[in-house]
């Protein structure tokens, strides 16, 4: 238990652009557009008769687009009939568990070859459908009806947080900051823009229509201000992540034939996944995810790394406390320890470990379920030093992780990938 | 049947919370107690479970104060200039459960402290012509 039978490795990875796209991209638009990336990414080349399964992550293209059984529609789009082709749901860790399985079902040597897919087009809905259609990877039945939103169960987490170990808001400020600082970096990113940036343009068009200029020193002053209105006290606007359309490609192969795509395939190390129950009021622990833990465990142990030889990450910002309670769950830090750590540039791009070089789910933005196979997109760059623009970290990453939570942290998949 | 026969489902604990009355499960092998019910003890995987009364007092674990809410709060007449209070109350009993805070200043969120002593306070809620009742809290 808790081995892979064979060396699984990632021989391709590419996303569509991420953004505010439908209705000019839905989602099969998406794929087509994330599965060219992909192609395109691998070195010698790979054509549908090599790819043995088609494994997809979506949330709910039911709510967000009235269409069930993606599996056999995007398998189809890109070629793969009559192969087989199944849709994975595990709410924002959707992809991150078809990566997963995908990785157990080529290990076991069912398949050499399989494309996962990470989809969701989440702009059909208006905003307010969007939050409601998130509302159902919560407990529906006893904390939608006690008014539970959620960015409210991240912001409940972010209370106990603060109350037990005096996070600040700012503390969780810094890291929109930092994640919006890399976003500008990557050119698939939803919003390509600093918060100083939108603080600068924020007064420019104040200027322009003759009002009084606020006295902002800096960001945080901006961020303090109602230029960045509540949602869910703590957490203001600029904490949450971003709705988002796009998709995400994943090419897993086993050992014996990922030197035929590439001379630079990157190993997966590790993979784990724990659950925790769906209301956070029937867990032990309101200041971190159980799911993490777990997950985390079982993929240190599978791969034999400790928290100290992962040198970069993907975290599931998908709130900013969300980033701030993985440092903590990962084990990157003790529990309390995370936010002086952020203070102190350690997880900035130049930082000793740097987080979410991609901008994260709130730069580079959330569509989802496409989420976890967009991590592993940044991962695969990053580890094969063609991050674009200014964003490739400027050291050799031999050991990277990726971390995929779902809904208010029910669902965790955590990699770890190796040179 | 009576009250404490009834059988540990969502709809029953439903029932009794719609007719003011706070009730879990006591698993009778462990001691465990579950709010909402549960027929299955998780802790010892014993079926041999009761009916109990809940004293309704407990203390603030979490809380946030919602400016962009559900629509059924919306529905409720909550919004931005009157945000609401979810919670995450620790009964005295042990288990934990969600509920909307009353009695609180919202849109104050700062003088909200966690530890705070509170008791149940069932919300009779109207919306489209009909009563609700739902389960509420405030400070004790
Ligand atoms: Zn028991």
């Amino acid at each position: 238990m808790g081995k892979l039978s064979k060396r699984v490795a990632i021989v391709g990875a590419g996303m569509s652009q991420f953004g505010r796209l439908y209705p000019l991209k839905r989602n099969p638009d998406l794929w087509v557009d994330a599965w060219i990336d992909a192609v395109k990414s691998v070195d010698n080349g790979i054509e549908p008769k090599d790819v043995d399964a088609c494994y997809v992550g979506n949330y709910s293209s039911d709510l967000f687009n009235h269409q069930g059984h993606l599996g056999p529609q995007m398998a189809n789009l890109v070629g793969l009939t009559p192969k087989p082709a199944s849709r994975f749901e595990g709410a924002c860790a959707s992809s991150g568990i078809a990566l997963r399985q995908a990785i157990i079902a080529v290990a076991s040597g069912i398949h050499d070859v399989i494309a996962v897919a990470g989809v969701e087009c989440m702009n059909e809905l208006p905003t307010s459908l969007v939050t409601d259609a998130l509302a159902t990877a919560s407990d529906a039945l006893f904390e939608y009806p006690a008014g539970a939103t959620f960015p409210g169960l991240y912001a409940t987490v972010a209370t106990a947080h603060f109350h037990k170990y005096g996070t600040t808001s700012e503390d969780l400020m810094r890291i929109g900051i930092k994640n919006h600082e890399n976003g500008v970096e990557n050119p698939f990113a939803q919003m390509q823009r600093s918060i100083a940036q939108m603080m600068q343009r924020k007064l420019k068009k104040l200027e322009e229509q003759g009002k009084e200029l606020p006295d902002w020193k800096d960001e945080f002053d901006y961020l303090k201000s109602a230029s960045n209105p509540m949602i869910a006290y703590p957490l203001r606007l600029f904490d949450c992540s971003l709705v988002t359309d796009g998709a995400a490609c994943v090419f897993i192969a086993a050992e014996e034939v990922a030197k035929n795509y590439t001379d630079t395939p990157i190993w997966i190390a590790g993979t784990g996944q724990g659950s925790a129950a769906l209301s956070i009021h029937d867990r032990d622990d309101l200041t971190g995810f159980i799911a993490t833990r777990e997950a985390a465990r079982q993929a240190y142990e599978m791969s034999g790394y400790g928290p100290k030889d992962i040198q970069i990450a993907e975290l599931h910002d998908c709130f900013t406390i969300a980033e701030l309670v993985a440092l903590e769950d990962l084990g990157f830090y003790e529990k309390g320890k995370a936010a002086q750590a952020v203070k102190e540039g350690e997880t900035k791009r130049d930082g000793a470990r740097p987080i979410n070089t991609s901008g994260g789910l709130k730069s580079k933005g959330h569509p989802v379920g496409a989420t976890g196979a967009a991590q592993a997109v940044e991962i695969f760059k990053q580890m094969r030093g063609r991050a674009e623009r200014n964003r490739q970290v400027k050291f050799e990453v031999e050991r990277a992780l990726t971390h995929n939570l779902g809904g208010s942290g029910a669902t965790c998949v955590v990699t770890i990938y190796e040179k | 049947m009576t009250e404490t026969e009834k059988e540990f489902t969502i709809q029953n604990y439903l029932e009794f919370i719609q007719n003011k009355k706070l009730m879990g499960s006591k698993c009778k092998d462990c001691g465990k107690m579950y709010v909402p019910v549960r027929k299955l003890c998780i802790a010892c995987n014993s079926l041999n479970m009761e009916w109990v009364p809940l004293s309704g007092k407990g203390e603030l674990a979490a809380f946030t104060s919602i400016t962009v809410g559900t629509p059924y709060f919306i529905e409720l007449g909550y919004d931005r200039n009157r945000p609401y209070c979810f919670s995450v109350i620790k009964l005295e009993e042990g288990p934990m459960v969600s509920a909307q805070l009353v009695g609180v200043d919202a849109s104050k969120p700062d003088t909200i402290k966690i530890g705070m002593p509170l008791k149940v306070k069932f919300l009779e809620n109207e919306l489209k012509g009909e009563t609700k009742t739902d389960l509420g809290f405030e400070p004790a």
